[in-house]
């Protein structure tokens, strides 16, 4: 049965918090960004390491602590609260991984946790060596 | 159009059981629970076990309570969310008698309970088990992401209750009467997303209860009570713009079991859903406001949400449906 009942659910619907989320999630992805930032300093000013490595030390850094908090069960209420703030750095492709290994445990190492584990991050992975592609294409034929 | 409502002289609930997990323990309607576990693992090794326990549960505890014993039992009608109505399927391995699964979303706790009721009113069986059961994380994890994913949910999201509800429907007399049903129509208004299926199910809920109304000559007000699944705070509202638009002002009287079984302060979006929001509502406080009294007719609307995950990528919207049941106290 389909009859049109647009009007009536048009006149209910919520409209979400479009400035609310947007701002918390600036302050709350950009907090993430200084945190990353300070403790790339760190490891350059304290521990003498090259900005190569401090680098990707504090990449690494980033996703340790997002898949703890993620065990933990914290980083989904950073999430639902920050939004797009929280699972656009990279803790957010972390916590994807880490929530989509969790939940396949029960179901075995292989097929459950090795395999489960890129039921969301699949995507981002295949896009983003997709793009990598087509923009190293254009910078090699271009901007040689 | 065809009738659709068929009244009952002989269907009683003599028994009901009621098993949740801890979030429906605190919230408001927490006493009305048989059982209740600490966390949602339920003492079980995986969210799969533990909705199978709470289900076993609800079953065993209804069964006991109708004074029963499991020999006595003609029929189980059990359904639940998971792929292959796999909850249902795997708890019958511990009983006796024979298994009717069906499947029929959150609309499952009154499909199952007017199906007993149909076939006990046809004096073939004598004592029928109606049982169902959800469980938060299972079917996050089937129909949504997984459950300590970061991804925000929007405020008409709904949260799976995790409980298990039953109920022993019987020819013997007891003093509430199954006293007629409507089977729902598929309704589809149209919608496509699966963070406000509330929205997508108040259409099927107004179809119910208004051919409810039309086909028995009643108004509204016959009933204390008109309670719907889950259609929670933002269906509800969908729902009685609805029926007042046709003509039917229920909301003085209306009801909706995801929105009374969380408490405000409780992080649960827009209200409960899944099939054992309804039907531990129904068989914990429904029934305990039946037999104090405290209400003497009411239409329990149990709502689904059809979609299947697979076809909502391939851009196909939402089918809703909802049965509704109604309940009477027995005047002797």
């Amino acid at each position: 049965m389909r009859k049109d009942y647009t009007k009536i659910i048009k006149r209910n619907t919520l409209k979400p918090k479009y400035f609310r989320n947007g701002a918390v999630a600036f302050v709350v992805g950009g907090l993430i960004g200084v945190f990353g930032q300070g403790l790339s300093d760190l490891y350059i000013n304290i521990f003498k390491m090259s900005k190569d490595h401090a680098n990707s030390l504090m990449t690494v850094t980033l996703i340790l602590l997002s898949a703890i908090t993620t065990g933990l069960g914290i980083y989904d209420h950073l999430g639902q609260f920050a939004g797009a703030g929280a699972f656009v750095p990279i803790t957010g492709f972390a916590n994807s991984m880490t929530s989509a290994a969790l939940e396949g445990k029960s179901e075995g190492i292989t097929l459950g946790i090795g395999a489960g584990m890129f039921k969301l991050a699949g995507s981002v992975i295949v896009f983003g060596v997709v793009a990598s592609y087509i923009l190293g294409t254009i910078r090699y034929l271009f901007f040689q | 159009m065809k009738k659709s409502t068929y009244k009952f002289n002989n269907v009683y609930i003599k028994g009901t059981g009621t098993a949740v997990g801890p979030l429906e323990k605190e919230g408001p309607l927490g006493a009305y629970f048989d059982r209740d576990y600490q966390d949602n693992y339920c003492e079980e090794k995986n969210w799969e076990s533990a909705e199978q326990r709470l289900l076993n549960d609800a079953i065993t505890i209804a069964i006991a309570s109708s004074g029963l014993k499991n020999e006595a039992i003609d029929l189980a009608i059990s359904g639940d969310l998971i792929n292959q109505n796999a909850v249902s399927n795997y708890v019958m391995r511990d009983f006796p008698f024979p298994l009717l699964g069906m499947y029929g979303a959150c609309s499952t706790a009154m499909l199952t309970l007017l199906t007993a009721a149909l076939f006990i009113e046809s004096k073939k069986f004598h004592h029928i088990v109606a049982a169902t059961s959800s469980h938060n994380s299972t079917a996050e994890r089937q129909f949504r992401y997984p459950t300590e994913y970061g991804g925000p949910k929007p405020e008409t999201a709904t949260f799976t209750v995790t409980g298990a509800g039953s109920a022993v429907v019987s020819s013997d007399v007891t003093n509430i009467r199954v006293s007629s049903a409507t089977i729902g129509r598929v309704i589809d208004a149209n919608q496509n997303d699966p963070n406000d299926m509330g929205t997508a199910m108040a259409p099927a809920a107004s179809d119910t209860i208004i051919r409810h109304l039309r086909d028995l000559h009643l108004t509204p007000n016959y009933y204390d009570m008109i309670i719907t699944g889950d259609l929670s705070k933002v269906g509800s509202k969908v729902l009685l713009d609805i029926m007042a638009e046709e003509g039917f002002d229920i909301s003085k009287f209306h009801e909706d079991c995801g929105k009374i079984i969380y408490s405000e302060s409780q992080p649960v979006f827009s209200g409960g859903s899944g099939c054992a929001c309804c039907a531990v509502v129904t068989y914990g406080y429904i029934k305990q406001l039946l037999e104090t009294r405290k209400l003497k007719r009411v239409l329990v609307v149990a709502t689904g949400a059809l979609h299947n995950p697979v076809m909502l990528l391939q851009k196909e919207s939402i089918p809703a449906i909802a049965h509704a049941v109604s309940l009477e106290i027995n005047e002797v």
